[in-house]
């Protein structure tokens, strides 16, 4: 329009335009982060970000599992004889066992196969995978795949002998 | 690259030829006022309401047990949330006030009349989708007022002949307003605005096939038309800031107000709050069912009350163009009109005395009295214009009129 029109000072007028133009995109686009921040977890979802656990009630050999953001956790409670036995590497991801504990007797292991995501159960030397049959050995290492990746490891602290805190 | 993808483009799809005809080069009076904003500004707020409102849904739960903490858990807990929320509560009652102006500019100026009669009545169509869509969204949060309005005017359907009762238990789906009726309140709140998008669509279609109105009220010749763009993408730009500037004053600092204490108490079926009205967009219209002392003449009357506006086209028989800026009875009547209206909110709002039944039923005969005489007084105000003299511009409107009628 504005070439057609008797303008006075055309560059003036196309830079205020232009001026506009950037600050209406710019506040348009403002305007769209509470939408999608919104979709973010909220406050009592974030709430559930840590979980403790008191671990006094494992007794040695025994398993328990609790929920972490949503997700099984295992907790195992090693005997000497189950630490011994994963002291060779597994084949599929070697990690040395010492690098998966921060203590040997418990094993933390976020219970989710590696391969779509079912639950192990617990099997007699470690967890079988019941959707698709990969196995797992007392380090959560991946012993028969078709998983690609040991059981994570998720971040958790000791904040007593028998008290530990996920997340 | 860019005019071959759009050549492309055009051999398939009229892309260039509608943002030239129906955007950029659409004619339009250069005489439009402010008044004239209201209808893009509609679009607008429509779209604030829905992109608002999906997000909502992605956190509202429709359940009895759940929706009131539902509410709160978006309030409280979701990023944003009790931005997303107070945009929406609020939308409802601008996108109200916006449709009202729109409707007072068309009456005001007497653009409902032909060829726009089919505009007007989509039009029409677009404010009962409207008023069905927020009354049912009104009962979502499930607190006393949401509650008891939807025990309400669910039951207004009584008065159907013959089957009232069924009728009622087929609304709600049980024998009260139960989980059935939130979850499909909550399932045609969602639906509703999509079906007022392709209603709107329609709407400007019409539009685009008889083109604005204007303050003057007659044609204009194609050399007083100025193209859409820029002059009133602009204009109506300008109304939008003005507007947002207002719509974020009641968002952040008053979002409250619109929104009645009694319904931040969940829903309890055992216990209607002790004052019980409507949302203000409503009140005139709850005035006039109150007003009447008859279940079905009540119900009948309210929507006469809405629906009356469709017959404008045929109650106003002048034919002096346009509408109130010419023609002093009916700018007379227009303001009795909306005077009116503001008395029957104001009835609506308080509770029922002596004093405002009466005042209400006076109210309401005005009300209908005002469309009613409309056919004479347009004739007599006619005589007495013709009588008195008319301007060149209308003379030759009239001239034109009634040689193509030969």
């Amino acid at each position: 329009m504005s070439s057609k029109d008797n303008v006075v000072n055309p560059e003036r007028r196309n830079f205020l335009g232009k001026v506009t133009t950037v600050a209406g995109a710019t506040g348009a686009a403002a305007a769209c982060w509470p939408l999608v921040s919104s979709m973010n977890p909220s406050v009592d979802v974030l709430s559930n970000a840590t979980t403790e656990v008191d671990l006094s009630h494992i007794p040695p050999g025994g398993m328990h599992t609790v929920a972490w953001q949503g997700k099984p956790v295992f907790i195992l409670h090693r005997t000497e004889e189950e630490i011994n036995r994963m002291k060779e590497l597994s084949q599929i991801e070697p990690v040395a066992d010492e690098k998966r504990v921060q203590q040997p007797q418990w094993l933390v292991v976020v219970g989710i196969c590696t391969h779509l995501g079912c639950v192990p159960n617990r099997s007699e030397n470690g967890w079988l995978c019941a959707c698709h049959g990969s196995q797992y050995d007392d380090s959560g290492r991946v012993t028969h795949g078709p998983a690609p990746h040991n059981l994570d490891v998720p971040p958790y602290k000791f904040l007593s002998a028998d008290r530990i805190v996920i997340g | 690259m860019f005019k071959s993808t759009l050549a492309w483009i055009d051999q398939r799809f009229p892309l260039t030829h509608f943002i030239k005809n129906d955007l950029a080069d659409y004619p339009t009076p250069r005489n439009l006022s402010y008044w004239w904003n209201f209808g893009s500004l509609a679009g607008l707020v429509l779209v604030m309401q829905l992109v608002t409102g999906i997000f909502l849904a992605m956190h509202y739960k429709p359940d009895i047990a759940t929706a009131f903490d539902s509410i709160q858990h978006i309030m409280r807990d979701v990023n944003y949330g009790w931005l997303l929320r107070y945009m929406h509560s609020t939308g409802a009652s601008a996108f109200f006030a916006v449709i009202y102006i729109h409707m007072a500019r068309t009456l005001y100026h007497g653009s409902y009349r032909a060829p726009r009669e089919l505009l007007w009545w989509t039009g029409q169509g677009l404010l009962l989708l409207l008023m069905a869509t927020a009354f049912m969204g009104y009962l979502l949060p499930w607190g006393q007022m949401s509650y008891w309005g939807a025990a309400v005017i669910t039951n207004l359907f009584r008065a159907t002949p013959f089957f009232g009762e069924q009728v009622v238990v087929w609304l709600r789906g049980d024998f009260q307003v139960g989980d059935a009726t939130l979850t499909r309140f909550y399932a045609l709140h969602f639906l509703f605005p999509f079906i007022i998008v392709g209603a709107v669509m329609i709407h400007l279609i019409a539009l685009h096939t008889v083109k604005s109105s204007n303050p003057r009220g007659i044609e204009l010749k194609p050399k007083d038309n100025i193209p859409f763009h820029p002059y009133y993408t602009i204009k109506d730009m300008l109304g939008v800031a003005v507007y947002l500037v207002v719509f974020s004053a009641f968002v952040f600092f008053v979002p409250n107000t619109l929104i009645e204490a009694a319904n931040n108490i969940p829903a309890n079926p055992m216990q209607t709050p002790a004052h019980i009205v409507p949302e203000w967009y409503f009140l005139p219209f709850y005035a006039i069912l109150r007003s009447v002392p008859d279940l079905a003449g009540g119900v009948a009357a309210m929507g006469l009350s809405v629906l009356i506006f469709a017959a404008m086209p045929y109650l106003d028989r002048s034919r002096i163009p346009g509408g109130a800026r010419y023609r002093p009875a009916y700018r007379f009547l227009f303001f009795i009109f909306l005077a009116d209206m503001l008395v029957l909110g104001y009835v609506g709002a308080v509770p029922v005395t002596a004093d405002t039944a009466i005042v209400g039923r006076v109210a309401t005969e005005i009300y209908f009295l005002t469309f009613l005489l409309l056919p004479w007084i347009s004739k007599k105000e006619e005589a007495y214009l013709i009588k008195r003299g008319l301007p060149p511009a209308v003379e030759e409107f009239l001239q034109n009129n009634a040689n193509k009628k030969h």
